[in-house]
């Protein structure tokens, strides 16, 4: 996968798509202008964003340098990049809510955790035990972009203290399983 | 050495007999109100019988005993938040007379720590304070021993009672209060839990370490973000638990933060341990993770720490 004589390396980019003819093609210009080498495609059709984006996923082999130019031109040409790379979204993160998990609209608070952070909510648990109306907690597992993980924290204790929830970090050093 | 022992709690009293054994001398042995004092030492086993058949350690004034002959003062009283009084005047009484002084008492050197470097320089006197960060856990000799440049961060279950109550919510399912209260019928927690329960001791340790890793800034409880584990349900360790993991009161000290709350961890992680035990964890520049663990509360636990501090004065 590396090759450490040219530097070439394989990165995976994420983009959301707007579902109009087209703009797979156009999103997948600038990465051939760049001179980056097309491996994969995976185009989640079925899958609609909560914004109503069709997400893909591209695989790529190219330097470095080059594949931060693809992502330059990428946006530069309006094309949502998720994420981008290799090991940057690598970092998993896994946080407890508690609180009024549920009545304070659960759904918003995961989509808010997507939009305002660079992180994917990769699964939920939820513990109700006195029905979904008195206090609940959930567990809530996020693939996080490798460095924004300080930032992804503060994104949700703001969010939590807005909805009156109590929040359960893990070590800010990293996990110490 | 001889010592001048101020405090007559589960810590002095054990000081008291262990440093003994190690050969020191008690010259003087205070309580709040009252002192024994005899400069050829004291009968350390008829003071502490006085105080619980009588509840006083000797004849004389609590406050004769720092005008005592004595080389080291052993600080042994409660600790107190704010400036740290009495024993703050009780250390810098000592320090103006060119004395030694070990702390058990985490008040100085949590709240008053420039204050205590100042008097200390301005002394011929040294001050030691292992004792006052966990008990028997020898944490403040590997922050000596490796150098605080060489420690990125720490961050540890500093508190045994909120280690005790979380583990066993973890264990048995149960409650908080359930559990708070099976803790108090067995003394582990107190009638009034809040110094542990609330994170104020474990803050008050955090602080301590954060003042010897730090060169140029002190820290004071206050500079703490500080959240306690009262009230937590039992359905969060559940959850936890799923995953492989658990919660515990967890003190971190990273990058000029400190700040004290309820975290997750691995299951298995050195720093969560089970019961009243308490544990440290240091992530070093060069070595990795080290951790230490163990009783980090408790009278003798808490002596051995001193005599090991009193070995080490010049």
């Amino acid at each position: 996968m590396n090759n450490s004589e040219n530097g070439i390396r394989t990165f995976t980019l994420r983009l959301e798509l707007i579902d109009e003819p087209g703009e797979l093609l156009r999103s997948l210009e600038p990465i051939a202008e760049q001179g980056g080498n097309l491996l994969s495609i995976y185009h989640e059709r079925g899958n609609v964003t909560p914004r109503g984006h069709v997400p893909i996923e591209v695989d790529i082999e190219a330097t470095p340098d080059r594949f931060d130019n693809i992502v330059e031109a990428l946006r530069e040409v309006g094309i949502n990049v998720i994420r981008a790379g290799t090991e940057r979204y690598s970092e998993g993160l896994t946080i407890l809510l508690s609180g009024h998990v549920i009545d304070t609209d659960l759904s918003d608070t995961v989509t808010q955790i997507q939009r305002t952070a660079n992180a994917n909510v990769t699964n939920i648990s939820l513990s109700a035990p006195q029905g979904t109306g008195d206090i609940s907690n959930a567990r809530i597992e996020l693939a996080v972009e490798t460095g924004a993980r300080d930032q992804v924290l503060q994104d949700i204790r703001r969010l939590a203290q807005e909805k009156d929830l109590n929040v359960i970090e893990p070590l800010l050093t990293g996990d110490a399983r | 050495m001889r010592l001048g022992i101020v405090g007559a709690g589960t810590v002095g009293t054990a000081v008291a007999t262990i440093a003994t054994e190690h050969g020191h001398t008690v010259t003087a042995f205070a309580d709040s109100e009252t002192a024994a004092i005899d400069a050829d030492g004291i009968d350390v086993d008829a003071a502490i019988s006085r105080k619980h058949t009588e509840g006083v350690v000797g004849d004389e004034e609590s406050g004769a005993a720092l005008a005592g002959t004595f080389d080291v003062l052993v600080e042994a009283t409660p600790t107190t938040l704010g400036d740290a009084e009495p024993a703050f005047s009780h250390v810098r009484d000592a320090l103006q007379q060119d004395r030694h002084v070990v702390l058990a008492n985490k008040g100085p050197i949590a709240q008053r720590y420039e204050d205590v470097r100042s008097l200390e320089r301005e002394s011929e006197g040294t001050v030691r304070f292992g004792a006052t960060m966990g008990g028997a856990l020898p944490a403040v000799s590997v922050i000596e021993d490796i150098g605080s440049a060489q420690i990125e961060a720490v961050s540890g279950a500093l508190d045994g009672t909120a280690n005790f109550i979380l583990s066993r919510m973890a264990i048995e399912g149960l409650d908080y209060d359930h559990v708070l209260a099976e803790a108090q019928d067995l003394g582990v927690a107190e009638s009034d839990p809040s110094f542990e329960v609330d994170g104020i001791d474990s803050a008050l340790k955090a602080v301590i370490m954060a003042n010897l890793l730090s060169d140029d800034r002190e820290f004071t409880v206050e500079d703490a973000d500080v959240t306690g584990i009262r009230g937590l349900s039992g359905g969060l360790l559940e959850l936890a638990r799923e995953d492989g993991r658990t919660i515990r009161l967890i003190a971190e000290i990273v990058e000029g933060t400190v700040r004290v709350g309820p975290r997750l961890v691995g299951d298995n992680s050195p720093i969560a341990p089970s019961g009243t035990n308490t544990a440290v964890q240091f992530e070093t520049v060069h070595a990795g993770r080290l951790h230490v663990s163990g009783r980090g509360s408790g009278g003798p636990e808490t002596a051995s720490r001193v005599v090991s501090d009193l070995e080490k004065l010049p």
